[in-house]
């Protein structure tokens, strides 16, 4: 499966000449791209424009009386009569707030359930040991697990830690490993050449000090690929932390979306500030896209069929 | 009672080479050294910390709960099987399941033929890597954002998407706000939203299909029509049976989207599965009955896996 993700640059069809049914299937691209990009740009359009007047004139493909009010209103910056009048929630919201928790689970998931998850694609790849290959049937069996099933119980153990309502809570069931992590890590252990693992220990070094000085380095780029995409699926996860969140102290942007939304007035939307908000909170997965696009998209054939 | 038991995981197609190799592996070198225990046993101590308390422990005790009456608050009390006679008896669980096997059918009816024809397109029309970008982008919102969007584009009053269906001189659709259009909006909204990323996965294993296929195909006058049937699908079968189970078992969970757009109604319409589960929980707390609930949508996608590995034979590869 290594050389799927290879070939897709090295063959290229070869150009032919004009056809009917060429141009039929650029149009259906093109109105494939539309329809996937179209949504973006009217998130922007509504952000920039004021809920007057957007009911005033719903079809403009133009912002609307462009106006910076509804960022405003989506990061708490504006009065509470202020946003009242703009067709807003008068509840503050504390965007910043909602912005550092959802950093600092993703951040905090990503980075120890990567790290963990190669200690253990390690153990299972380059160590031997009794019992190896049927703690792997184990853990492949987990991988077949509904998320769904495991929530209830989840939220049941981690109230019983008090950890309800924590930034701790949210992040603790995926801190220590996703079993897809682990067998994704694994396969790119196992086609590191023994020669290279041997020289080292040759040198002296011990089996962590390989670990940590040639087989991490060597699998940087399927690191960062599966860094990325477990940021933004943890980034973007609604149900756990709606579950164990209560409060401010612990609500990420997705739930603090979900919250706005729910307090906008249920006559008249605060479309502007919702769409806003909307941007704000997808804004950052569209950058971190836009830096290692290249690398997720040829990746993504070998993370979904292992 | 996991998925696995029933069809076991080195049936995976990667699996078998896999396995394979493990074995023959581990025989050359036990006798070689068995120092890296220690080691090992570190090195998985995290792992397998996560592993039991958060996966193998959970899914245990939720079978437990399956069989208790539990509200949070005092310690669950056994009623042996009181849940699963409530269920089968409960018509909004009839309804929850019904609405969710209708949402997934169109779910995943219109997401595998478009992110089949998507695959095609980028790999016979062009090899375009920004092309490849853009069909991902949706993928990159969370469901919470997606839904939110397009609850503003199919606004019944103010929303685009209305405005150009009356432009064509049709009335106005109340797509989230109507008992027959709610549930398909959902699902195409999570096409919408999922389809670059199945496409992707499919152009992987189109990918992996040898270019001089299609040469000598054509030097033989065969159209892309004909290519796509006598070349591609039978070619492409065990990764798309694959990708299939993985979204048909993705689909069934379907909770964000709901949540945000139409919270389950209007009428219980949209009250999908997972929707209700989280209601019984939270809403009513009764903890007992949503894992009894849980317990059934296991033993639904387990079925589901099993028949579809049978009726795809995904084990097989013909390319070999």
């Amino acid at each position: 499966m290594a050389a799927v993700t290879t070939t897709s640059t090295t063959v290229r069809p070869v150009r032919r000449r004009f056809s009917p049914g060429r141009a039929a299937a650029w149009a259906l691209m093109g109105l494939i791209v539309l329809i996937t990009l179209l949504p973006f740009y009217w998130i922007l359009r509504t952000a920039l424009s004021t809920n007057a007047g957007l009911s005033a004139d719903p079809t403009d493909p133009l912002p609307v009386d462009l106006t910076g009010t509804g960022f405003q209103r989506a990061l708490g910056l504006q009065s509470a009569e202020e946003a009242v009048a703009q067709g807003g929630a008068g509840g503050g919201l504390d965007f910043w707030r909602y912005l550092l928790n959802s950093v600092i689970v993703s951040t905090l998931i990503t980075g120890c359930q990567i790290f963990f998850s190669a200690m253990a694609a390690y153990a299972f790849s380059r160590l031997r040991w009794r019992g190896r290959d049927k703690v792997f049937g184990l853990f492949l069996a987990g991988l077949m697990v509904p998320t769904i099933f495991t929530l209830l119980p989840n939220f049941v153990l981690i109230k019983q830690l008090h950890l309800v309502d924590t930034l701790l809570g949210i992040a603790l069931p995926s801190v220590f490993m996703t079993p897809f992590a682990v067998f994704f890590l694994r396969q790119f252990f196992m086609n590191i050449p023994r020669e290279v693992e041997e020289a080292a220990l040759l040198d002296g070094a011990g089996k962590v000090k390989v670990f940590f000085r040639v087989v991490l380095p060597m699998a940087s780029t399927p690191i960062i690929t599966l860094g990325v995409l477990t940021y933004i699926t943890s980034w973007n996860d609604y149900f756990w932390p709606l579950m164990v969140s209560y409060s401010d102290s612990s609500r990420v942007l997705t739930v603090a979306l979900a919250v706005f939304r729910a307090q906008t007035p249920a006559t008249g939307v605060d479309w502007s500030g919702l769409m806003a908000a909307t941007l704000i909170a997808a804004l950052p997965m569209l950058v971190l896209f836009a830096c290692f696009a290249r690398r997720i998209v040829s990746s993504i054939g070998f993370t979904g069929i292992k | 009672m996991t998925i696995a038991s029933s069809s076991p995981p080195s049936r995976l197609p990667m699996g078998d080479a896999e396995g394979a190799g493990i074995k023959s592996r581990t025989r050359a070198r036990s006798r070689e050294d068995q120092g890296d225990g220690r080691l090992a046993a570190v090195f998985i101590a995290p792992a397998l910390l996560g592993f039991l308390v958060f996966l193998l422990w959970p899914t245990l005790r939720g079978v437990y709960l399956s069989f208790t009456r539990f509200n949070l608050l005092t310690p669950p009390e056994w009623v042996g099987l009181d849940n699963y006679v409530r269920m089968v008896n409960d018509p909004i669980f009839w309804n929850s399941l019904t609405v969710t096997v209708e949402y997934v059918f169109i779910n995943i009816g219109v997401q595998t033929v478009a992110a089949l024809a998507i695959a095609v397109l980028l790999q016979r029309l062009t090899q375009s890597a920004l092309l490849r970008g853009i069909v991902l982008t949706p993928y990159l919102m969370s469901n919470v954002v997606a839904g939110l969007v397009w609850l503003w584009i199919l606004d019944t009053q103010l929303g685009i998407g209305n405005e150009i269906v009356s432009a064509l001189g049709v009335d106005r659709i109340p797509f989230l706000a109507d008992e027959t259009w709610a549930i398909p909006t959902i699902a195409l909204i999570n096409v919408w939203r999922h389809v670059g990323y199945t496409a992707l996965l499919l152009f992987a294993g189109l990918q992996a299909i040898p270019n001089d296929m299609y040469e000598a195909a054509k030097v033989d006058g065969a159209s892309e029509w004909r290519m796509f049937w006598r070349i591609t699908m039978p070619l492409l079968r065990p990764v798309l049976a694959v990708v299939l189970i993985m979204t048909v078992i993705g689909s069934f969970q379907v909770f964000d989207t709901v949540a945000v757009t139409t919270a389950g109604g209007p009428a219980n319409a949209t009250n999908v599965l997972q929707y209700y589960i989280y209601g019984s929980a939270f809403g009513r707390f009764q903890f007992g009955y949503a894992s009894a609930m849980s317990v059934a949508l296991l033993v639904v996608l387990s079925a589901i896996t099993v028949l579809q590995y049978r009726l795809t034979r995904a084990g097989q590869t013909d390319l070999g």
